[in-house]
């Protein structure tokens, strides 16, 4: 079997992906639970970090649901262009995303309302819930696509 | 040179405030060379599956999605260690 694309017209410097953008749902879908999580999440760190751990836990849910976002919209709109565009534009989104996040918490590391722990805790918290919650949803959905499993 | 000079300088908890901003700074640096490394293979590899396969596209690029979220958590685990030492 070779290695080589079959039809050299559709190597991926050149190949566009035109149509829906499956990503921007998925990080809808995130959203969406995200708002549903959030209530808990904030009311857990009020309980143990009080008022300022209730704002830093808002504040790490609003970082990583508008990461999510800003990645599925980077994806969505460079498949339009190319998908060589969409391999570096991930790549250095990336880097981007991180420096960005890096930026929402120095920014806000000596403000009186922030609990840096519960801030932490938050985001990873949050990030890998979230991210559990969809794929299975995502894996059902690919694996017995004709049973639409409920949300 | 100067900045060196002037960590010498330090006694007692600013050097050990220093040392461990320093270490949080570098363990950052560290934990997001892995996540980085695994996003550019997942990537390429989705991109390479979607110019052969572009019929299964939406499903790779929904997988792939997923994917760079997952290896994206290191990282952010990195930098919540670093937040929680460093700062």
């Amino acid at each position: 079997m070779s290695n080589e694309p079959a039809n050299s017209s559709m190597s991926p410097m050149v190949t566009r992906l035109d149509g829906d953008a499956p990503e921007i749902q998925v990080s809808l879908d995130i959203l969406k639970r995200g708002g549903y999580v959030a209530p808990v999440i904030i009311a857990v760190c009020a309980v143990f970090a009080g008022m300022d751990g209730a704002i830093s836990a808002l504040y790490g849910i609003a970082i990583v649901l508008v990461n999510f976002l800003f990645a599925a919209g980077l994806v969505a709109f460079t498949a339009r262009i190319s998908l060589g565009l969409m391999m570096g534009a991930v790549l250095f989104g990336y880097l981007v995303r991180l420096g960005l996040i890096f930026l929402a918490v120095i920014l806000v590391r000596d403000a009186s309302w922030i609990s840096l722990t519960a801030l932490g805790l938050t985001i990873i918290v949050t990030h890998l819930g979230l991210l559990v919650w969809e794929m299975r949803f995502v894996a059902a959905s690919l694996a017995f696509p004709g049973l639409k499993p409920r949300k | 040179m100067e900045a060196i000079a002037a960590l010498a300088a330090l006694t007692g908890d600013e050097a050990k405030a220093a040392s461990a901003a320093g270490s949080a700074g570098f363990a950052y640096g560290l934990a997001a060379i892995g996540p980085g490394i695994g996003i550019g293979y997942l990537v390429g590899k989705s991109v390479e599956a979607m110019a052969r396969q572009p019929e299964a596209a939406g499903m790779v690029r929904t997988t792939m999605f997923l994917g760079i979220a997952f290896t994206e958590a290191l990282a952010l685990i990195g930098f919540v260690v670093f937040i929680l030492i460093g700062l």
